[in-house]
């Protein structure tokens, strides 16, 4: 470890740094804009100046950028020198010429980077008498916001859509102190990572469009830490709310799962939280009067839960609080997963292959740290989109560090690292039903049917160990790509294999792992990634409970059966036949769910429950990741509490044992633990509710919240009594522990003198390292070194059947999403329902090329 | 479309680089040498030849001031305002142009006869003031020579 | 009569040489001995012992500038060359005398150049504006390469060169070697962080040597007469001759190969003619728009780098602009600023906010606008835009009329405040 003199302090600093990032490590404020901890360092904004000296004799020293200096042993540097400080305060000076005094209009203010830098600098004396340089704003679609004139002209912008994103139309235009960053002309920003602008963006010009709607401060809010909903990645949110609705969505980082991005669906997606579809009264149905209060619920339970037959079935977007207690209600023959069998089968055979702890799955982190990739048959872009950011990560860095070879340059260097790079790209194969925006990429990639792509993945395994047995009646083309895809593999020292469950192809999942097991030895360290559908299959296949089709058996076996079903619309998931017929056949039908579908129309009992928003919850992401999401608000509607509540009262009703209080998500997580061994840990995923620092709680709300005393006024003058939480270390107030907490309880980062998101360099260990404490979360699945079991059944070839289609589901980002889609920008952006067809087919049905509509009988 | 000429001119350049997009400038002179400026349908004719979104290809264009992304006259004017002209005088010169003319730099005619524009040094300050039309250098001119010289220009 | 090894050939009313004339008079045979006698590396020693330093303005050794680019079996290839031929800094016109005057010079330099540092490809890459040098060049290289002087297998000697044109679509930054990389690469002509320099990670990532075209016309007269002459034909430490040049209200303003470190009075009172009846010298920018202004009192010193520093500026391109006494300074340098502030890239937060600052206030002094805080303004930017705090040497170079010219000239820019006026209005 290089020692550096800071001030004449000596440090101990990691090698291989800047000076910027050694500093900001040390807890030092050093003030920056282009730099940034995921995308690197190139010295545009200048605003990183340090004093450099030569020796300790040296008094004069060198202004220098920080950002763009190695560590080295003995270097001696000030951050304190007047010199430098003047530099950096003349920097904002310079910067503030343009910039408007639009801070009490700015969505930004008081989350603003530059505000946070400005005031670090002490640049408070306006001495620039000119005018203001203008610019025209574009419209760049329903969920971003552009008001160029408070553009800093950072490059954060284009270095994170275009560099870090891939996203071809946004970019840096003309010259001079003209330089504009935008669209080459108005439209719909195209990347499906647009949303991060507003975060990368050190000021307002690039904002969150949907908060705009009910504009919040961020010191207003009262936040959470959360999970996103919306795919089974389990990014780490930060949720805010105020006035009893949910206002925005930014990103939490974790260092091992989202790090610093979310996808556009992650972080507009919340709208379903505030939706008038929301489902607010407890409802029996056939009654005069359907909307019923709590007590009357409560007194019509025993007559459909005592004396019956009850079966639940579960949910893959439902926390594993929720789905347990249902397992505890029903009891766990009586729980069923409530997807169909073939889901069921797929996603088994996932857990399997991740319980025998043979292979290592991988973090996003460890994907993105990856040199070669392979992808068997899972369109990630859209199916596990911050996963596709990772690979290109992957892609990019491995490129650079090729290069690095030859030229010994920094890490963080990354403007030279790119221009030594030049075109070249790290090793990735796309195999995919469809292609996707991932093959510009890809040094391979080929698209068909499921069974073809898992022949392919079977012929790589065994060009990769010659145990396994080679595919029969391979087209050229097959071997071709097995044989380039199985070479790149065997240079890699860290290959990742990605499959899923949305090609609904099990032959792939096998495919997938015999090529990861293949690759496994002492010099190579494969890892093998799972995408599943929802923010919780993971954790609801872990219960290893029965398919859709297994409850409909019982059901029409057995006429007195009270089905309670949770946060799971069956339509979605199962064809319509199946479900009317199980619904038929019910005697009764319990619904608890957040949003009317067409299963909650068929409740004969309807319970409202919470959102993540409302309540507490825990989520198991792809890799076997355990996460707690808190809640961020209490709804005013009592009603909308957590499902393991409600769930957990009905127990009480059925088995009249209770605990005597209110259970809390802890109970649930510890008796999961102890039921089923294969959560083993789970527990542990956050501290327990009582927790307290200090005796304090961790306020949800800033010391800056403001009108607490005035925001109720029209319904009571006088400031109505915190609401208290009894699940957790949180608070619904101001009030609490002012220091930092564990990482799992961070609601947002904050610091002194970083208003801004760019606080979080106070919460790592390291700048881009993990959270001090660790980052959140639990792996439940834990690497055995157990041999492989090979799989070895390999498909025939797709061949089209006479008269028959073959039906695959194609999952798209904006649309696909149950929650994410009453996003009103979301739901704009969604492309109509389609059918894609084969040219082949399109060609033995004689389409004519723009043919909008075809009737297939 | 871009025309076969122009696109066997880009393809020659491709041919010299090692990867397409490098030819990014050279397509915008090309494109610009036949159609005298770039508008929005040639950035993106150029994008989609290069394989390269029409924002990359923009990024560049706008960059360099003698890419036209607006349309010019049939002859553009480029004054030098650099110091040595200056210091001789180029803008009685200037003036000059803009009574003729009667437009100012960064303007077209109304016959679209002219575009004027300014221009940085054009290397030859010992004969300053200078002008370039289109490909002609003028020196050590005079505002007596102005209107022989425009007479050339049709 | 001193010898111009670089302009020996060059007649102001007649068409250059073509490559038999150039051949004539002994073209081409500098190629011919390195081909057939010297290795790279002796070549490379040759032109570091000559003390070349670069013409392009930052004077640095150009043999050591070679001697940093890998070499031998294991170096990356394929390497480039490149002659800088954007010549857009304000007040110098050098290497277009070069170019349009002996265009065979500058590629037979930049062949030996290539292969000394064993370069695969060569480009020219000329500004825009040079239209007949452009032509010239375009048949130059043809001419050489239908002699053999390029292509494969150059002269027998196994060495191999491609070499092209290629003319630039405006911005002063495209001289700016690095930004001159990006703009060959197609890209936004924006610098690049040094190190790594482009000797290691140049066009394309690969190997690259960028030289001033002044530069590399010397190379084949040091090759022909040997590193002693070289050094003898200057007046000073540093070898060689220089292309000056005079403009501004001299009497026959011009450019004149001259022994490196003739003085600065004989340049413009012998060659330059004097000053223009009526006029008298007020200062002089030495080496282009880029550098400190002396005055009367420097008359004498030597035009070369060493002693042009210690007086407190640049010998730059060696080309000077006059500052006489019927213009206002204030007004000359806002003129400069405004092509700075023009010229900026927009990369750098200071060179792209501060320069608009500066022309800004420099405009509103020359309207009469101006207010006595402005002048702190104007030195606060010399300060804070020098070397090392910006990205590139754009902006320092901006500052070094505008921080002489308040040292020399103070007078003139308090009567602006004062007055409320342009004295020389
Ligand atoms: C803004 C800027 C513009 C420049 N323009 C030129 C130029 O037009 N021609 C040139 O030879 N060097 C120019 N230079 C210097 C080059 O960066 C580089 O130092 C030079 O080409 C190296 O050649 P030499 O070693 O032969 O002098 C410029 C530098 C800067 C900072
Ligand atoms: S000093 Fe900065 S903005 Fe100016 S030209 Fe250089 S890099 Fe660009
Ligand atoms: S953060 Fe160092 S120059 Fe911008």
């Amino acid at each position: 470890m290089p020692r550096i003199y800071i001030d004449n302090v000596p440090f101990e600093v990691k090698a291989g740094r800047n000076l910027l990032e050694a500093c900001l490590s040390l807890g030092i404020d050093l003030p920056y804009f282009c730099w940034h901890p995921a995308m690197g360092s190139i010295g545009a904004c200048r605003q990183c100046a340090v004093k450099v000296f030569k020796d300790a004799e040296d008094t004069k020293g060198r202004i220098m950028m920080s950002c763009m200096e190695s560590v080295k042993d003995d270097l001696r540097i000030s951050v304190c020198d007047p010199g430098a400080k003047a530099f950096r305060a003349q920097v904002i000076e310079w910067l503030m010429t343009n910039h408007p005094h639009d801070c009490p209009v700015c969505d930004e203010g008081g989350s603003c980077h530059l505000q946070d830098v400005t005031v670090m600098t002490g640049h408070d004396y306006r001495r620039y008498q000119f005018k203001k340089r203008t610019y025209t704003n574009q419209y760049l679609g329903p969920l971003i916001n552009h008001e160029m004139n408070r553009c800093i002209q950072c490059y954060r912008c284009v270095r994170f859509y275009r560099d870090y994103a891939g996203g071809k139309d946004l970019n840096v235009f003309s010259a001079h102190n003209h330089v504009y960053f935008g669209r080459e002309k108005d439209g719909v920003l195209q990347s499906p990572f647009s949303g991060n602008l507003a975060e990368v963006c050190p000021t307002g010009v690039f904002t969150d469009k949907t908060l705009k709607e009910h504009y919040t401060r961020k010191w207003d809010l009262t936040n959470a830490p959360a999970i996103c909903q919306h795919c089974s990645l389990g990014c780490n949110v930060i949720a805010g709310e105020r006035y009893g609705q949910l206002r925005s969505i930014v990103n939490r980082y974790n260092s091992e799962v989202n790090g610093y991005f979310l996808c556009d669906k992650g972080r507009f997606g919340y709208e379903f939280v505030n939706s008038e579809n929301r489902i607010t009264q407890t409802l029996i149905r056939h009654r005069t009067a359907e909307a019923v209060d709590e007590p009357t619920l409560m007194s019509h339970l025993p007559n459909i839960l005592i004396g019956h037959t009850v079966i639940g079935i579960g949910s893959p977007r439902a926390s594993i609080e929720n789905n347990y207690a249902l397992m505890e209600l029903a009891g766990r023959e009586c729980f069923y997963q409530g997807l169909p069998d073939n889901q069921v089968f797929l996603e088994q055979k996932i857990v399997d292959i991740l319980s025998a702890g043979a292979i290592h799955t991988p973090s996003l982190k460890e994907i993105e740290q990856a040199d070669a990739v392979l992808i068997l048959g899972e369109d990630i872009w859209n199916t596990a989109p911050v996963m596709a950011l990772a690979v290109r990560q992957s892609v990019m860095k491995t490129a650079a560090a090729h290069v690095q070879e030859q030229v010994p340059l920094p890490g963080w260097h990354d403007a030279a690292l790119k221009e030594l790079a030049q075109e070249s790209k790290g090793f990735l194969a796309n195999m995919s039903v469809l292609s996707s925006p991932l093959d510009e990429i890809a040094a391979c990639q080929a698209h068909g049917a499921p069974d073809d792509m898992a022949r392919l993945g079977f012929q790589i395994a065994h060009l990769l160990n010659n145990t396994l047995p080679a595919v029969d009646n391979a087209s050229a083309a097959l071997l071709q790509d097995a044989h380039l895809i199985s070479q790149q593999l065997l240079l890699a020292r860290h290959p990742v294999i990605i499959a899923g469950t949305s090609a609904g192809s099990e032959a792939l999942i096998r495919a997938a792992y015999d090529i990861a097991a293949s690759l496994q030895s002492s010099e190579r360290q494969a890892a093998l990634a799972f995408v599943l559908p929802e923010c919780n299959s993971m954790g609801l296949a872990m219960t290893g409970a029965s398919s859709f089709e297994k409850a409909l058996a019982i059901v029409q076996q057995n006429p007195d059966v009270t089905a309670v079903i949770l946060e799971n619309d069956l339509y979605r998931n199962m064809p319509a036949d199946l479900v009317d017929s199980f619904f038929s056949k019910c005697r009764q039908v319990v619904v608890l769910d957040t949003l009317h579908n067409r299963t909650t129309e068929k409740a004969d009992v309807l319970i409202p429950v919470a959102t993540f928003a409302e309540g507490d919850g825990t989520f198991i992401n792809n890799e076997g990741r355990a996460q707690r999401s808190y809640q961020v608000f209490m709804s005013p509607d009592k009603v909308l509490k957590e499902a393991f509540k409600w769930l957990f009262e009905m127990k009480v009703i059925r088995s009249a044992i209770s605990n005597g209080h209110d259970v809390h998500p802890d109970e649930m997580l510890a008796g999961l633990e102890r039921a089923y061994p294969q959560f083993k840990g789970i527990a542990a995923v956050v501290p327990p509710h009582e927790f307290r620092i200090h005796g304090a709680r961790i306020p949800r709300e800033s010391q800056r919240y403001s009108g607490r005393t005035a925001m109720q006024a029209n319904k009571a003058v006088s400031e109505p009594k915190p609401l208290q939480d009894d699940d957790s270390p949180l608070s619904f107030t101001m009030e609490g522990y002012r220091g930092m907490p564990p990482a799992p309880l961070i609601p947002y980062f904050w610091a002194p003198g970083w208003n801004s998101g760019q606080a979080v360099n106070k919460y790592q260990q390291e700048t881009g390292g993990a959270l001090k404490g660790g980052d959140p979360g639990i792996r439940l699945f834990r690497d055995t070194g157990a041999q492989p079991a090979w799989f070895q059944d390999i498909p025939d070839a797709f061949t089209p059947r006479q008269g028959k289609w073959f039906l695959l589901p194609q999952y798209q980002l904006f649309g696909s999403g149950e929650l994410s889609i009453y996003t009103k920008g979301i739901a704009a952006l969604s492309a109509a329902p389609r059918a894609i067809l084969s040219t082949r087919d399109a060609a033995t049905l004689n389409m004519a090329t723009g043919a909008a509509h075809y009737t297939v009988r | 479309m871009l025309s076969t000429t122009e696109k066997e001119a880009i393809d020659h350049e491709i041919g010299l680089v090692p990867h397409k997009r490098a030819t990014v400038i050279e397509a915008l002179k090309i494109v610009q040498q036949h159609r005298g400026w770039i508008s929005d349908d040639s950035v993106e004719e150029i994008a989609d030849y290069l394989g390269i979104s029409p924002a990359e290809v923009d990024s560049v264009a706008t960059f360099y001031n003698l890419i036209f992304r607006k349309p010019v006259g049939r002859h553009v004017i480029l004054l030098c305002d650099s110091i040595s002209c200056y210091v001789m005088g180029y803008k009685s010169l200037y003036a000059a142009l803009q009574d003729k003319l009667q437009i100012n730099f960064g303007q077209t005619c109304p016959d679209n006869r002219f575009t004027l524009l300014p221009n940085a040094c054009l290397g030859c300050c010992d004969h300053a003031p200078a002008m370039m039309i289109d490909k002609d250098l003028y020196r050590d001119i005079t505002i007596e020579q102005l209107d022989d010289i425009l007479k050339k220009y049709a | 009569m001193t010898e111009r090894p670089l302009t020996r050939n060059i007649y102001p009313d007649r068409p250059p040489m073509n490559l038999k004339e150039y051949e004539n008079t002994g073209g081409y045979a500098a190629l011919r001995k390195v081909c057939s006698t010297m290795d790279p590396a002796a070549l490379q020693k040759l032109v570091q012992d000559s003390n070349l330093k670069g013409r392009g303005g930052a004077g640095f050794s150009t043999g050591m500038k070679w001697s940093l680019i890998p070499m031998g079996d294991k170096a990356t290839h394929p390497k480039y060359l490149i002659a800088n031929a954007d010549e857009m800094e304000p007040g110098t016109f050098k290497d277009r005398l070069l170019l349009e005057g002996n265009p065979h010079q500058l590629i037979e330099g930049m062949i030996l150049a290539a292969y000394a540092i064993q370069a695969d490809i060569a480009y020219v890459f000329l500004r825009w504006a040079y239209h007949e040098a452009a032509a010239l060049i375009r048949k130059s290289i043809q001419e050489a390469y239908d002699a053999g002087y390029l292509g494969t297998d150059i002269l027998g000697s196994g060495f191999h060169l491609e070499m092209y044109l290629h003319t630039g679509v405006g911005r002063y930054m495209c001289g700016e070697e690095t930004a001159l990389l990006n703009a060959l690469e197609g890209k936004r002509a924006t610098p690049r962080a040094k190190p790594p320099f482009p000797q290691i990670s140049g066009l394309f990532g690969k190997p690259t040597i960028v030289n001033n075209v002044e530069t590399l016309c010397c190379v084949p007269h040091i090759v022909n007469n040997g590193a002693e002459w070289f050094k003898g034909l200057s007046y000073s430490d540093d070898g060689g001759t220089k292309v000056y040049g005079v403009s501004g209200k001299v009497k026959r303003p011009g450019a004149w190969e001259l022994p490196m470190g003739v003085t600065m009075r004989e340049l413009i009172e012998e060659h330059a003619g004097g000053m223009k009846p009526g006029y008298a010298l007020k200062g002089v920018l030495p080496g282009g728009a880029s550098t400190d202004f002396l005055t009367t009192q420097h008359l004498d010193i030597k035009m070369d780098y060493k002693s042009v520093a210690a007086a407190g500026s640049r010998l730059g391109t060696g080309t000077m602009i006059v500052l006489d006494s019927g213009t206002c300074p204030v007004g000359f340098v806002h003129n400069l600023q405004h092509f700075f502030a023009q010229e900026s890239c927009g990369w750098c937060t200071p060179c792209r906010e501060g320069l608009p600052w500066v022309e800004k206030i420099l405009l509103a002094l020359e309207k009469g606008d101006g207010k006595p805080e402005d002048i702190e303004l104007l030195q606060m930017h010399t300060q804070f835009l020098g070397p090392g705090n910006t990205f590139c040497a754009l902006a320092p170079g901006a500052m070094e009329p505008l921080q002489s010219a308040l040292k020399y000239f103070m007078e003139d820019f308090e009567q602006h405040v004062g007055h409320k006026k342009c004295p020389y209005d």
